[in-house]
């Protein structure tokens, strides 16, 4: 059974690397029964849309909507 | 002996010295690499072509230059040594949990309801950079060069001269920093359900 603590790096580095099988299931067990982790996934999901978009903003990279 | 509609260089520059001093947290280094990028564009401007927005191109340029001065960089300094204030992170990191390594009722993260909405706010954006600037050094150098370089994890650990362990580590570090800076200076308290 993961803690939160375990699941924090688990959430970081599925964004870095392919997350095994069985770190994969015990994840989605920890995060159906969690709330603070799935707001705490939701977080890092965010966090790399908002560094794309931020590097697309300052490198002119999107059409200027605004 | 200009670059092609080239209708704000000051601005564009003052764009470049932003994106490579928040990468690099070194301002005369950033300076350099900005006017070696310029440099490099405008000997290399036949190529242009009008292929992209000249502003996304001088970027590209800029980003390798960047990536370069990292490279070099990290022959002088040691990009997985634990300055205070990382340690300082990190154990700010471990007060969020309970013994049993649970979230504690207050740290537990909370609910930024539909956080892409802020993508569109001027304001959120000075957030964002004031939090990203908080970071520690060499753990922003990471997250920016993964994150905004866009490398892949392998890469950064090569290029940086790290284990692929300690990657992880610091990235996580960089992640959590950040997203307790925001939820702490943007998205509020918000509801805190478990």
């Amino acid at each position: 059974m993961l803690s939160c603590k375990d699941v924090t790096h688990l959430l970081s580095e599925r964004q870095d690397r392919k997350l095994t099988l069985s770190e994969r299931l015990s994840l989605e067990m920890h995060l159906a029964m969690c709330q603070g982790c799935s707001n705490f996934k939701k977080q890092m999901g965010f966090l790399r849309t908002a560094c794309r978009r931020y590097t697309e903003r300052v490198s002119g990279d999107e059409a200027r909507k605004e | 002996m200009s670059l092609p509609d080239t209708d704000d260089l000051p601005g564009l520059r003052r764009d470049m010295l932003r994106f490579a001093s928040l990468q690099l947290r070194d301002d005369q280094l950033a300076e350099d690499v900005v006017q070696e990028a310029m440099m490099a564009a405008l000997d290399a401007r036949q190529d242009f072509a009008g292929r992209s927005a000249l502003k996304t191109w001088v970027f590209s340029i800029l980003r390798n230059k960047i990536v370069d001065a990292m490279r070099q960089r990290t022959r002088s300094i040691n990009v997985s040594a634990l300055a205070p204030e990382e340690e300082a992170l990190d154990q700010t990191f471990e007060t969020l949990f309970k013994a049993n390594a649970h979230w504690t009722p207050e740290a537990r993260p909370s609910d930024w309801g539909d956080p892409e909405a802020a993508l569109h706010q001027e304001q959120f954006w000075a957030v964002f950079e004031a939090c990203l600037k908080h970071l520690p050094d060499n753990t922003a150098r990471v997250f920016m060069m993964r994150e905004f370089l866009e490398f892949d994890t392998d890469e950064v650990c090569k290029e940086l001269r790290i284990s692929i362990s300690n990657c992880h580590v610091i990235l996580h570090r960089a992640r959590n920093g950040l997203r307790r800076c925001l939820e702490g200076t943007w998205f509020g308290e918000g509801e805190k359900t478990c």
